[in-house]
């Protein structure tokens, strides 16, 4: 059996390999996204059977499920998956530019940039429309972006001085929320804390109006990009050799990741470690390529988010803990082991 | 390599005798200077002559502890930097950025939540065991591989305990919101508005350290020039690293009792010590205290005024003063220590 099934039209002016293993991956986690959507759409206060919840969507369910069902938890399912691929494929970005398998935004700081741009927003511009925030947040994460490869920057960016920036650009960030909230007044402290702490608790059909087309319109200008970041992932003096403009490539896929980041805190605060974790599980599957890559970790941090939001509004219920804890007790482990495990190189 | 500001001993001591002045003038600033100004002879008459109005009783109760809080602090942070930097041979060492700071505030909370204890005393042996475990387990981390500690294996490391302790530190405060009152103030990291016992239940043991690194100077002098040649020269390497480690454990730990976490103090200060002073240990371990101190009061005076009239937690001054030097020593290139 062949590994790559090639899709073309009879003109050949479009023509594509698709990656039979990727393809299997990616039926399988939309399913399971599926399954994990259904199932807590059911789980809260009120239990409603996997059933009824199906019933709902094919219009039959009772008024009360319909009501439970598609107002309170389908928006926050919805804003869970958004959110996760949002990440996942800004983690599977930059790993695929960077090359090291330690780069994720929120360790390199995109996100903590994104969060002080966003609490400078809703501290100072109180009245302005709530519109604006993933453009902000995507603007303070290409900021963060673009000071941090300045920074890094001498004749060359090596992954590791990356990285090592990226972690002082992390608390720096962190320092100037604090100073931020200190600031403002009281009351807008409360709400700032809040939306920090990492959380899709209380979203509604406004947040999935407001992230859905970024996200989608992001991911698929990145995965229009593939081929130029697995031209990339062969060493500069390859890819400049065989024509990639390699400069302005990795520039346009950095403003990408910010973006992404961007509209993912915009409504999720800060979730740790989504973003280094899916496109690591993703690549374990179905190799390299960022063309495989991409589209799967989108999956896997959907899935990832889905179930972590599960577990954080279910397991202490009444209490919702903050999403963004249950991914950084799993996250920061599987960095640890990353450390580890790269401990040689 | 001697190429020091301060290259010999009477121009040391007379460096030394600016910088307490320098102390000393911020000692006053920091009384005086506030929300409400004073003077120097309200300052006196509160001790001398107390008659219970605001002023004295603010005098007595916030300024004094605020500026003895900052000097022991920032003296034990300063300190325990340099030796910190001096053991791992690492330029970006510091408490904050390895995660001691974390390790302590994660302990505490524990306590806090799970057994209900909030007495000061046990406050700061959690602190102390906080910072010791995520200390050691850094350490580890950072030391495996075949090329052994490199300071970006250290840093990384330290990256991970302090989001795991921080993830893990969020989710028990959000579960228990009594817990929350009582060590939010504490999280924020400051040296106001802390009582002096704070300060006198750990006084003790920042002596002892201080004592004990300065003892260490000339055996960390002789381990700098590497572990095969102090062994050569009769040194038990091991034991002078565990008192060092012991003595950054003392250090760290009952200055984040005192003043909760407040980092890049122990970052910066060695630095400019051994720009000033060379790399005699004694001097820069001397140098380091004394800057310290000097370096949080200043932050802690100015962290009162930049948003006059709330304050700015002085751990958030120190982070933004401290990252811009941070950036600098990693550009300048940590690869070839």
């Amino acid at each position: 059996m062949k590994k790559y099934l090639p899709l073309r039209n009879n003109k050949e002016s479009f023509s594509l390999l698709l990656h039979k293993q990727t393809m299997l991956y990616l039926v399988l986690f939309v399913l399971l996204i599926l399954v994990a959507a259904i199932v807590s759409l059911g789980i809260g206060e009120m239990k409603i059977h996997p059933l009824n919840v199906l019933k709902v969507f094919f219009g039959m369910g009772t008024e009360q499920d319909a009501l439970i069902v598609g107002q309170f938890r389908l928006p926050r399912v919805i804003v869970a998956i958004l959110v996760g691929a949002a990440l996942a494929s800004a983690g599977a970005i930059l790993q695929g530019i960077v090359g090291n398998p330690l780069a994720a935004p929120d360790i390199l700081g995109i996100t903590g940039g994104a969060s002080a741009a966003a609490v400078a927003f809703l501290l100072y511009f109180e009245s302005a429309s709530i519109q604006w925030l993933p453009p902000i947040a995507f603007l303070g994460a290409t900021l963060t972006t673009l000071v941090l490869y300045a920074l890094a920057w001498k004749k060359g960016v090596p992954p590791l001085r990356l990285v090592l920036i990226g972690v002082g650009i992390k608390i720096a960030t962190n320092a100037l929320i604090t100073v931020l909230i200190t600031f403002s007044p009281f009351l807008l402290q409360n709400k700032a804390t809040l939306w920090l702490t990492g959380s899709i608790y209380g979203v509604d059909w406004g947040d999935v109006r407001l992230i859905s087309p970024w996200t989608i319109l992001l991911i698929a200008l990145a995965a229009l990009m593939a081929r130029r970041v697995n031209v990339q992932q062969l060493g500069d003096e390859v890819a400049t050799s065989v024509g990639s403009l390699v400069q302005f490539d990795r520039f346009a896929l950095l403003v990408i990741c910010a973006a992404l980041t961007g509209t993912a805190v915009a409504v999720g605060g800060e979730i740790s470690f989504v973003a280094l974790l899916a496109p690591h599980i993703a690549k374990q599957l179905a190799g390299p390529s960022f063309g495989s890559a991409l589209p799967l970790s989108a999956c896997i941090g959907a899935l990832i988010l889905v179930v972590a939001d599960l577990i954080a509004r279910t397991v202490f219920s009444p209490i919702d803990v903050p999403v963004g804890v249950f991914t950084s007790a799993v996250g920061a482990p599987f960095f640890i082991y990353l450390l580890y495990k790269n401990r040689n190189r | 390599m001697m190429n020091s500001l301060l290259n010999n001993n009477p121009l040391r001591v007379a460096g030394l005798a600016a910088a307490l002045l320098l102390l000393l003038y911020l000692s006053y600033a920091s009384l005086v200077f506030g929300i409400i100004d004073t003077s120097w002879q309200t300052v006196i008459d509160a001790y001398t002559q107390y008659n219970g109005s605001n002023e004295h009783v603010v005098i007595k109760e916030v300024r004094v502890p605020r500026v003895l809080n900052a000097l022991a602090v920032g003296a034990s942070l300063g300190l325990a930097g340099a030796v910190l930097q001096a053991l791992t041979r690492n330029p970006v060492a510091d408490a904050e950025l390895f995660g001691l700071n974390a390790g302590a505030a994660l302990f505490v909370v524990i306590a806090v939540t799970f057994f209900g204890i909030s007495s000061l005393t046990s406050f700061t042996w959690l602190a102390f065991l906080g910072a010791a475990v995520s200390g050691l387990v850094v350490y580890l981390l950072g030391s495996l591989g075949r090329d052994g500690l490199t300071p970006v294996k250290l840093t990384l490391a330290g990256a991970a305990i302090t989001a795991l302790s921080g993830s893990a530190r969020h989710g028990m405060l959000v579960l228990n919101e009594k817990a929350l009152d009582e060590v939010l103030f504490w999280l924020s990291g400051s040296v106001g508005g802390r009582k002096l016992e704070f300060l006198q239940a750990v006084f003790p043991y920042m002596i002892a350290a201080w004592v004990a690194a300065f003892l260490l100077a000339r055996p960390i002098q002789t381990l700098l020039m590497g572990d095969d040649v102090a062994k050569g020269l009769g040194q038990r390497t091991l034991l002078v690293k565990l008192a060092a480690g012991a003595a950054i454990v003392l250090l760290t730990g009952s200055s984040v009792a005192v003043a909760g976490p407040i980092g890049f103090v122990g970052l910066i200060t060695p630095h400019l010590a051994r720009y000033l002073v060379g790399r005699e240990m004694t001097w820069v371990f001397v140098y380091s205290g004394v800057l310290g101190a000097a370096i949080l009061l200043a932050a802690d005076i100015a962290a009162r005024f930049i948003a006059k009239p709330a304050e700015v937690p002085v751990g958030a001054m120190t982070a933004l003063i401290g990252i811009p030097f941070f950036i600098y020593v990693a550009r300048k290139g940590l690869g070839k220590n």
